[in-house]
């Protein structure tokens, strides 16, 4: 009866469960999921990073609970109590975030409660932590989530680059260069990203091509 | 007897999905979220008032030169300042600042109007000696980036409140407060806006003047008790 029996067979997890999350299934680039926190905060790496590092820990967390309660949550409430379990985990680290440094906490601003509604935390728990046991269940979820914070971080350093002449804060080309405003703007957002999928999938087609 | 109502309840006693097993996996988790998230908070506590104090201590020694010391004065429903020592969330608060020979410097004080976006929150410091703001620092502002926002990075903006006028006269401001185009500053009064950034720069005035109306004659009123923390 109990699903577990059914992957007694297969081996506790497999690097496939990890790289798949990483680049074959990417959240942002192949599933384009999460979009709201990765083109509202992406305007510079440290806010990339931090929104990357939030996510991935309440990712993680969720993931491992839910798959742990798995055998004891109805299904009828199922995405009741992965709500609350995810919330809980967002205003956790809203707390945690806020003790740690104010600047990132208050560059956050909105978007950090937002993480309840990230649907690629919602996802992994719906779709693998509440069918797989807990430790594959936190391989898929990190997996997942460096394939999030790769994502979130190529958009902050190119913005960040273009938009405001530096990286991580450091001014890259000296005083008297004019930054590309736009690109820290919500317009340069989009076409950051639209540049970047639309490279991936050229990238893909190419390689699809050079197999054949 | 007994036979017949257990073949009555069989049928819905099948243990996953009993209206019982989902309340009590509903009250069972939620309890649990609820104990961490109080735990957390409670942990965290210490933590987030040091990090609000720190950066409302380093905020007020910006807009105050030559401070070392800060004391909190909350605004009485007769309109008198009273030192507060502990801590109050909702009454109105100055930070008197002194110098290290116990000398009153000025008071910082927090003020916030609508920008271009939303609300700009601002903390500006006033010397009653020379009746003039002496500093001003953008606390929490949505404005552009890479032109708005400038309110809060601009040297030569900020520039416009190492000494702003706002000299009293009666109940009011002898002149009140100008936002003129840049470069067309020429009374110390005014303030030289920003290029590109006009709306914000007017906020800013704005949010002062109305501000300042309010608060200086107050401050001026109660010297005696800023004063009466100065140490000798």
């Amino acid at each position: 009866m109990r699903p577990e029996t059914l992957h007694t067979q297969a081996p506790p997890f497999e690097l496939d469960t990890f790289l798949e999350g990483v680049w074959k299934e990417n959240p942002v680039f192949v599933q384009v999921l999460g979009m709201c926190p990765v083109l509202a905060v992406s305007n510079s790496v440290v806010n990339s990073l931090s929104m990357g590092g939030a996510t991935v820990f309440v990712l993680v967390m969720s993931s491992a609970v839910v798959s742990l309660v798995r055998h004891w949550v109805p299904n009828q409430v199922r995405i009741a109590t992965y709500i609350v379990i995810i919330a809980s985990f967002v205003t956790v680290t809203a707390y945690l975030l806020e003790a740690i440094s104010l600047d990132i906490y208050n560059a956050l601003g909105a978007y950090l409660p937002l993480i309840v509604v990230n649907c690629i935390i919602l996802g992994r728990a719906e779709a693998y932590a509440s069918k797989h046991p807990v430790l594959p269940s936190i391989v898929s979820a990190t997996g997942t989530g460096l394939g999030f914070i790769l994502a979130i971080f190529t958009m902050g350093a190119v913005r960040e680059v273009l938009g405001s002449g530096s990286f991580l804060g450091v001014s890259l080309f000296g005083p008297h260069y004019e930054p590309m405003t736009v690109f820290i703007l919500p317009g340069g957002g989009f076409f950051v990203l639209g540049a970047l999928l639309l490279a991936i999938s050229w990238f893909k087609e190419r390689n699809k091509r050079g197999q054949a | 007897m007994s036979d017949h109502m257990h073949m009555h309840a069989s049928p819905s006693a099948g243990p996953p999905s009993s209206s019982v097993a989902m309340i009590r996996t509903l009250v069972v988790v939620s309890a649990v979220s609820g104990l961490l998230i109080v735990l957390v908070f409670q942990w965290t506590l210490p933590a987030i008032k040091a990090n609000h104090a720190r950066a409302l201590q380093a905020a007020v020694f910006e807009v105050l030169p030559g401070v070392s010391r800060v004391e909190t004065f909350r605004l009485q429903d007769d309109g008198t300042l009273a030192h507060l020592a502990g801590e109050d969330e909702r009454a109105l608060k100055v930070y008197a600042g002194y110098t290290d020979a116990g000398k009153l410097v000025g008071v910082a004080i927090p003020a916030q109007g609508q920008g271009y976006q939303d609300v700009i929150k601002v903390i500006y410091g006033y010397d009653p000696a020379k009746q003039a703001i002496v500093g001003m620092k953008v606390l929490e502002s949505k404005e552009t980036p890479g032109l708005g926002d400038k309110i809060g990075k601009d040297p030569e903006f900020l520039g416009n409140f190492d000494t702003l006028d706002v000299a009293l006269a009666g109940d009011g401001l002898r002149n009140a407060i100008q936002v003129v185009k840049h470069g067309a500053k020429q009374q110390p009064w005014q303030i030289d806006a920003i290029t590109g950034a006009t709306i914000s720069s007017k906020a800013i005035g704005r949010l002062l003047g109305e501000s300042t109306r309010a608060w200086l004659p107050i401050v001026q009123r109660n010297r005696t008790a800023l004063e009466a923390k100065e140490t000798r």
